[in-house]
């Protein structure tokens, strides 16, 4: 228990630092990133070359492991189908994250830094996460008949 | 701002990079922040402590950075406070619906070459190139 927590915690730290580093916990740096029309700063695609392979080249090493150093058992995603919910999801959330220039990590990230917008952006955040958990069966229906 | 800065990017993609190796190798997860918050919505008991650990963790490192550099990292949001809620509520049900955001899908996700993260990844990508363009170049804010 408590060595998984703290590898948590420190994973977090270094999630957290590697947003900071690249600028990408900036709204304004991410927003030059994606607007490609106009003075457009590719630098956080530097982000995702370094990160992808990095992750690889890891999952790579821990495929020799039959478990987790900490945990009872590895807990890979469990769908595999590009469905409705995942093209309907992620053009959401590109709108989203166009609209002001926060993705899930850099705003959590910037929360103690006492921009009060950061807090406006992560409570709407929390209610739209907890409203798609809150609608489940809504959902599923509505998209199945779509 | 400086603008061009690939160096200090790839560096801070590489950290993210160790971030998401060590979840994986110690934890057995995949470092998704939409799904570590999001999964705290409906928890198993045995389930809270290492996603409040985690987010813990992220929220402390900009703090700790600027602690050790002398100053605070610098950030700014220039939107109205009308489009940070919906910005927020988009994204908040968006990765959820979706199954992952800009690290589940497009760092992990695109690191195991799944087929999901890379149609995820292609579409947020996409959509959030042609909202900014809109938002800045159309609509003029």
């Amino acid at each position: 228990m408590m060595p998984a927590v703290l590898a948590a915690l420190v994973s977090g730290l270094l999630f957290g630092l590697g947003l900071t580093v690249s600028q990408m916990i900036n709204p304004a740096k991410v927003i030059g990133f994606l607007d490609v029309f106009g003075d457009w700063d590719p630098s956080l695609a530097f982000v995702m070359a370094a990160a992808i392979p990095v992750t690889a080249a890891g999952y790579a090493v821990a495929r020799r492991c039959r478990s987790p150093l900490c945990a009872s058992a590895f807990s890979p995603p469990t769908q595999a189908n590009i469905d409705r919910r995942l093209t309907v999801g992620a053009v959401l959330f590109g709108v989203g994250w166009g609209l002001v220039g926060y993705c899930p990590g850099p705003a959590l990230a910037g929360l103690g830094l006492g921009n009060p917008a950061t807090v406006l952006f992560v409570f709407s955040m929390l209610v739209g996460m907890g409203g798609h958990t809150a609608l489940p069966s809504l959902l599923s229906r509505r998209i199945k008949h779509a | 701002m400086e603008h061009f800065t690939p160096v200090s990017a790839a560096i801070g993609g590489a950290l993210i990079g160790i971030s998401a190796v060590l979840l994986w190798i110690a934890n057995g997860r995949i470092a998704g922040i939409s799904g570590i918050v999001g999964g705290l919505w409906k928890p198993r008991s045995d389930d809270i402590t290492w996603r409040v650990a985690f987010i813990a963790g992220l929220i402390a490192a900009p703090l700790v950075y600027g602690w050790a550099m002398g100053s605070l990292p610098r950030i700014s949001v220039s939107m109205p406070p009308l489009i940070v809620i919906a910005g927020g509520l988009l994204v908040g049900f968006g990765t959820r619906l979706g199954g992952g955001c800009t690290s589940g899908h497009g760092v992990c996700g695109l690191a195991r070459l799944s087929p999901r993260s890379v149609a995820a990844t292609a579409l947020f990508m996409a959509t959030a190139i042609v909202t900014s363009f809109l938002l800045r170049h159309v609509i003029g804010m």
